[in-house]
This record gives C-alpha cells, sequence and structure tokens, in this order.
C-alpha cells in the first residue's frame, strides 16, 4: 500500500485579454502577415513592440513594419517538448532579430535536429493558415534555404473574416497534476472506502476533526490516533439551494447543510434529502445514508446524503460552540 | 534601522514528496526546528510570512491551508507573498523595521513535482506573447547560456566547473538531492540535453520547505551568541520582456550589489539554477576570486521553489552562527532568466557595536 492516495487533476481556463493598442497593433499585423515592432527612444526596433517606452515610460507609438525574415540570434533545442509548444516532437526555440528590427523575437524554429540550426542561421516566418490575432499566428520560423510552406488549414477559410484591429486574445490554459493527499487525507479516504468515517484528535487541545489533518489549526499540533465515527450527527446551520449553477448534480430546492458528526468538533459539508427543503432546521439529527457498496470509492460521496431519524432535535446547547 | 538579524533556520528538501502540496507534513516539524533552536514557541513570534504559489500545489488558497502548521489560536499577524522565502523575509525585515514587533518566522513551501515544473513557469511570462508559446524554464535559460557562450563571455568548461564545484560541496549536505563529483572532463563528455546545456547544468526538480527566523536587537542576542545580522538588503528588477534584455547581464544583480556592502564578504551562496547563472551573478556582484561561492551546494544540487532563495540566505547565516565567517551574502532570484535579485548581506558585526 502506497502512504498516500493520490489521483491526477486538470485545472484549466481560458484567458480572455484585452490588449490594449500597442499589443493590439502588433497582433493585427500577425493576423495580416505583417510584423509590427515599435520603435523606443532609444532608437532600438523592438517586436513585439513595448507598451510603454523603457527610459520616458511614453506609451509606444512609433511603429515599424519589420520583414518577415531574420536572423537567429541565440537558440536552444527543445529535447522533451511540453504540452502547447509549437510542436509535440524536438526542435529549437530561438530569438529571431527579424530584418529591420534591433531587438529579437523569441520563437520556434521548426528543425529536425540541432545540427540544422546555428546561431547567425537565416530563417523566415512560416505563417499559420488560420490566422486570429495571436502569437502562433507565426507557426513557427524556418530556415530560409527551405523551400516555403504555409501552414495547411484545418478549415478551408484562409482569410481573416475581418479587418477590425484586434481587440482582445484567447489564451486556453491547462495545467495537469498528479495531486496528492496527505497521509491523515488518506486515511480518511480509504475509510470511505471501507464504508467507515475516520477522525482524528489533536493531543493537545482535544479537538477531533473530520476529515483528519496534518496539523490542528488551532495548535499547529500533528493529530493522532484514528476515530471511527458513526454517521449519526446534528445540522448546525445550512442553506436551501435554489439556484441552478453549472454542474449541478440535484435539481433546486435543495439542502447543503453543516452536519456535525456525534464526537466529531468540526462539521462536514453535506446534502440533506428525505425531508421537504422548508423542514430542514438547526439542531435537525441526521445520519449518513451509503450508496450501495459496490459504488464505494476513495471518496467522500460514498455517502450519498443525510437523512433526518426519528430522534428529537439536538438541544442548542450541544452545538452551539461549534456554529 | 533597527538592528535586524537572522538567527534560525530550518530546510527539508526531497525529489518528490509523496504528500499533499499543502506541506503541512513538511512544515510542521521545520517549524518545531526553529523553536528549538530559539528557544521559543509559536507566541514569541510577532509575525509571519510564507512564500508559495497554487500554481504550483495544483489547488487553490493552499497557503491558507499552511497557516494549519503555525496554529492560530490566539490569532497571529500573518502574510503572505507568491514569491520566495528571501521576499518573505524581507517583508517580515521591513515589518520589523516598522517598530511593531520584534520578531518574525518566515516560511516558504512548494511541491514542484507535482505537475510539469518547467512548463508551470510559463504562467510567469507576458500572456501576450510568450505563455501561448509555453517556453520552459530549460529552453530560457538555454537561450541564456547560448547567448553567452556565442558572445565569448563563457564557455561550456567554465559552466562545468560550476557543476563540478556544486556537485562535490554538494557531498557535505544532507540536503542536497543531487550530489557527487567527477571531473570536469568527464562533466563535459556527458550527452547533451537542451543544447547546449547538460542536465547538470539545470538544477533538480526539487520539492521542499525551508523556514528563517528574524530577530530585532536584544531579541537576537538571546537567542544566539553570533546572531547573522543583515547589513544590506536590497532587491531590483529587470523588464520582463525577453526582447529588450541582454541575457549575458544581469543589470537587477549589478543594481542590487551596488545598494549594498559586499567588501570582505567571505562566503556568497547565489541562487543560480543553472550554472551558467552563477557567472552571470559572480560577475554583476564583483566578487573576488577569494569568495567561496556555494559551499552548501547551491541551487545546482537541490532548488526546491518557493524556498530555494531563501536558503541560501539560512546556509549563510548557518556559518556565522557557527565562527566560519564574519561576513557572507545570500542571494535570490525570482522570475526568467535571473529577471529579479535580491542580496542580503550577513555580518557577525551590527557594524554599530564596534564588535
Amino acid at each position: 500500500m502506497t502512504r498516500t492516495l493520490s489521483a491526477p487533476v486538470t485545472v484549466a481556463f481560458d484567458y480572455t485579454r484585452s490588449t490594449g493598442p500597442v499589443l493590439g497593433r502588433f497582433l493585427t499585423g500577425l493576423r495580416d502577415k505583417v510584423v509590427v515592432g515599435g520603435r523606443t527612444s532609444a532608437g532600438e526596433v523592438v517586436v513585439p513592440p513595448l507598451e510603454y517606452d523603457p527610459v520616458t515610460h511614453e506609451q509606444t507609438a512609433d511603429f515599424v513594419e519589420v520583414a518577415d525574415v531574420g536572423t537567429v540570434t541565440s537558440w536552444t533545442w527543445v529535447p522533451e517538448p511540453v504540452a502547447g509548444q509549437p510542436f509535440g516532437r524536438p526542435f529549437a526555440f530561438a530569438l529571431v532579430t527579424l530584418d529591420g528590427a534591433t531587438r529579437p523575437l523569441f520563437h520556434a524554429v521548426d528543425v529536425a535536429s540541432p545540427d540544422d540550426i546555428s546561431t547567425g542561421m537565416r530563417v523566415r516566418v512560416r505563417w499559420a493558415a488560420e490566422r486570429v490575432g495571436h502569437i502562433n499566428d507565426i507557426a513557427a520560423f524556418e530556415p530560409l534555404d527551405r523551400p516555403g510552406v504555409e501552414e495547411v488549414a484545418q478549415q478551408p477559410s484562409r482569410n481573416p473574416s475581418t479587418t477590425e484591429p484586434v481587440a482582445g486574445v484567447v489564451t486556453p490554459v491547462s495545467l495537469d497534476y498528479i495531486y496528492a493527499a496527505s497521509p491523515e487525507e488518506s486515511t480518511f479516504y480509504r475509510g470511505l472506502d471501507e464504508g467507515r468515517i475516520l477522525g482524528q484528535r489533536c493531543p493537545s487541545c482535544h479537538k477531533v476533526y473530520v476529515p483528519p489533518r496534518s496539523a490542528c489549526p488551532t495548535d499547529g499540533t500533528p493529530t493522532e490516533g484514528e476515530i471511527e465515527l458513526s454517521g449519526a450527527g446534528t445540522i448546525t446551520t445550512f442553506c436551501i439551494v435554489n439556484v441552478p449553477f453549472l454542474g449541478q448534480k440535484i435539481a433546486p430546492p435543495y439542502v447543503s447543510a453543516y452536519v456535525l458528526l456525534d464526537g466529531a468538533d468540526i462539521a462536514l459539508l453535506h446534502l440533506i434529502l428525505g425531508v421537504p427543503a422548508d423542514e430542514v432546521r438547526m439542531g435537525m439529527r441526521v445520519k449518513a445514508v451509503w450508496k450501495p457498496r459496490e459504488e464505494w470509492a476513495y471518496s467522500l460521496e460514498n455517502i450519498d446524503h443525510f437523512a433526518p431519524t426519528d430522534e428529537p432535535d439536538a438541544d442548542y446547547d450541544t452545538y452551539k460552540r461549534h456554529l | 534601522m533597527r538592528d535586524v538579524a537572522v538567527v534560525g533556520f530550518a530546510q527539508q528538501q526531497l525529489p518528490d514528496f509523496d504528500g499533499s502540496p499543502t506541506c503541512v507534513e513538511m512544515l510542521v516539524p521545520i517549524l518545531a526546528e526553529c523553536y528549538e533552536q530559539t528557544g521559543w514557541t509559536r507566541r514569541d513570534v510577532g509575525f509571519w510570512c510564507s512564500g508559495s504559489s497554487d500554481y504550483l500545489a495544483g489547488r487553490s488558497f493552499s497557503f491558507v491551508q499552511a497557516v494549519d502548521a503555525i496554529g492560530v489560536t490566539p490569532p497571529v499577524n500573518e502574510s503572505h507573498v507568491e514569491m520566495d522565502l528571501a521576499w518573505a523575509m524581507y517583508e517580515a525585515w521591513i515589518k520589523i523595521q516598522t517598530g511593531e514587533v520584534d520578531t518574525a518566522l518566515v516560511y516558504a513551501f512548494g511541491k514542484s513535482s507535482a505537475g510539469v515544473l518547467r512548463r508551470t513557469l510559463a504562467l510567469q511570462l507576458d500572456p501576450y506573447t510568450m505563455t501561448p508559446l509555453w517556453p520552459d524554464t530549460v529552453s530560457l535559460a538555454g537561450l541564456q547560456a547560448r547567448a553567452g557562450i556565442d558572445a565569448g563571455v563563457w564557455d561550456e568548461r567554465a559552466m562545468a566547473e560550476v557543476a563540478q564545484r556544486s556537485l562535490t560541496d554538494a557531498e557535505q549536505n544532507e540536503h542536497s538531492i543531487r550530489k557527487g563529483g567527477s571531473s570536469v572532463e568527464e562533466l563535459l563528455a556527458r550527452p547533451m540535453y537542451a543544447d547546449p546545456l547538460r542536465k547538470h547544468d539545470c538544477a533538480p526538480v526539487t520539492d521542499g520547505v525551508a523556514a528563517l527566523v528574524l530577530a530585532a536587537g536584544d531579541r537576537a542576542r538571546e537567542v544566539r551568541d553570533r546572531p547573522a545580522w543583515i547589513t544590506g538588503l536590497s532587491h531590483f528588477v529587470d523588464p520582463s520582456s525577453l526582447s529588450n534584455r541582454d541575457l549575458t547581464r544581469s543589470p537587477s544583480a549589478a543594481d542590487a550589489a551596488a545598494a549594498v556592502d559586499l567588501t570582505g564578504v567571505e562566503v556568497a551562496e547565489l541562487h543560480a539554477p543553472f550554472s551558467h547563472q552563477e557567472l552571470i551573478l559572480r560577475r554583476e556582484l564583483g566578487l573576488a576570486d577569494d569568495v567561496r561561492i556555494n559551499p552548501s551546494g547551491g541551487a545546482l544540487t537541490s532548488n526546491p521553489m518557493f524556498s530555494g532563495g531563501g536558503i541560501r540566505v539560512g546556509e549563510t547565516a548557518r556559518r556565522i552562527w557557527s565562527g566560519e565567517i564574519s561576513k557572507g551574502v545570500g542571494h535570490a532570484t525570482s522570475g526568467a532568466a535571473l529577471q529579479q535579485n535580491l542580496l542580503c548581506v550577513l555580518d557577525s558585526s551590527t557594524g554599530k557595536d564596534g564588535l
């Protein structure tokens, strides 16, 4: 048995950003197969243009069209590309100073091996077939001595559908992790997989945490031992969910509640079913209703929901310190 | 200015930690080590500051979860930076300078191995023209290394000499996760990885945590016979645009050096995650030939994200406490290709008491 449980997690978000006038000008140029640089107060022609001059701090307003041909000024081999890079096979990243520019642009160079690239090599832009006003409108650079190829379009339309300046970019970001649970959380989830609810106690303040934690947040002391709880508890507070949202699994209205398990000092958030939403109340006694055993996994969802018992409501004094 | 010293330091580093990226499990023992070194309890700590990033953890609010390791009853005076431990220390030093507190404990944590570190770090670049290409850290360092080689500022042999010395010194450091020197020739005979970089030119992906304890005046003297007094602390930033930087230089490191007094420094712990970056830093800091560089083995042998810079400060402080040296400098970097640089000069004397 491994010390901890772990599972893959992907965190993804499509970042949508407005460009402003300077980067908008640059990205509009890329869409139209023109590389636009910006001239600084020191006379440098920088690609992409800097939004503000590094000396005067004035917004860049002097735009210069530069060539789509240039010289490699530094390069590195990428032996093991990561997701999202211009190529899924080994390639070179390079700094390329385009003719007419004085400062280099960072991008990929499409060569098969490190032997096929060198500092000083002449390269040209290979334009993407589909261009939307994005840095990836440059598919890559390729050696100038190689016959030019335009990227093959995935879609038949090859021309930009608009002549409006580019005002925004969308950049999808997706990060993959192997997310590990702490040893204490692993104990908790392994217990759930066996139909048990396990907590641990702080040796200093004796509070019982469910799920157990690597340290008691009151004392900073690691929790200890293994305490099994029965699955019976008291609703300390709750809310009636009336608002639909993306990914919602149950039709509203339904009740989410803090359930203080008997013997625990921290309430669990869970679903209350088996009672009309408007009859749920603080102090209501509930018990865990488990899914069928064959559906169990390392998950708190093994408990399908909590349902009322026939017991009388708990006295306010029994849970007032846990609100 | 108040006299403030580094009086505690603890660290733990692993190649692949199998626990939660909140790292509470690793933080509890190193905080305990800080209490043991100082004789304090957590209630003696006037200010807390942590350094970490949710992008590394792959979850939200990991720094809030990490506060469990402190214990917060009664409530604590606490802050967070999405930067290395060295910058958390900077914030704590300022907090002590305000006079509001006399002591601080700063800590940092990161589980780099949870994701693909060199890819995740592409998110600190320009989001319009860089991040969509996913320029990984190793590639950016490769461009920088090539620029220096092409310009004749350094060569592969000089880079291998840095790696050879680091791997040899790391043999004495129980925390280093890569160690074992051989020879410059043997290192140069190894295959290229990200041409012009070989694997030993790149810091290993490292998980880890570290903590530093700061105290002012007599509070520091109560803890250590030879506190490591912070006699200089400076931090500068270069432009984020790679297009507009000479990658063979680091003006921000030179500016940071100009703002402190490096005269008489015996040890420099330089946060150089790539071998050629140590060569850049040595030049920009103008270090004399007899300054011992990275006796800990440095970041090339162990580089936990978010504590790799602060560890350089701790390693320098440790040598002052023990009497091994009287003056040293800890350096921390952040951002792409040495974009940000912080220097912390530590001295056995405050410079005011004639000691």
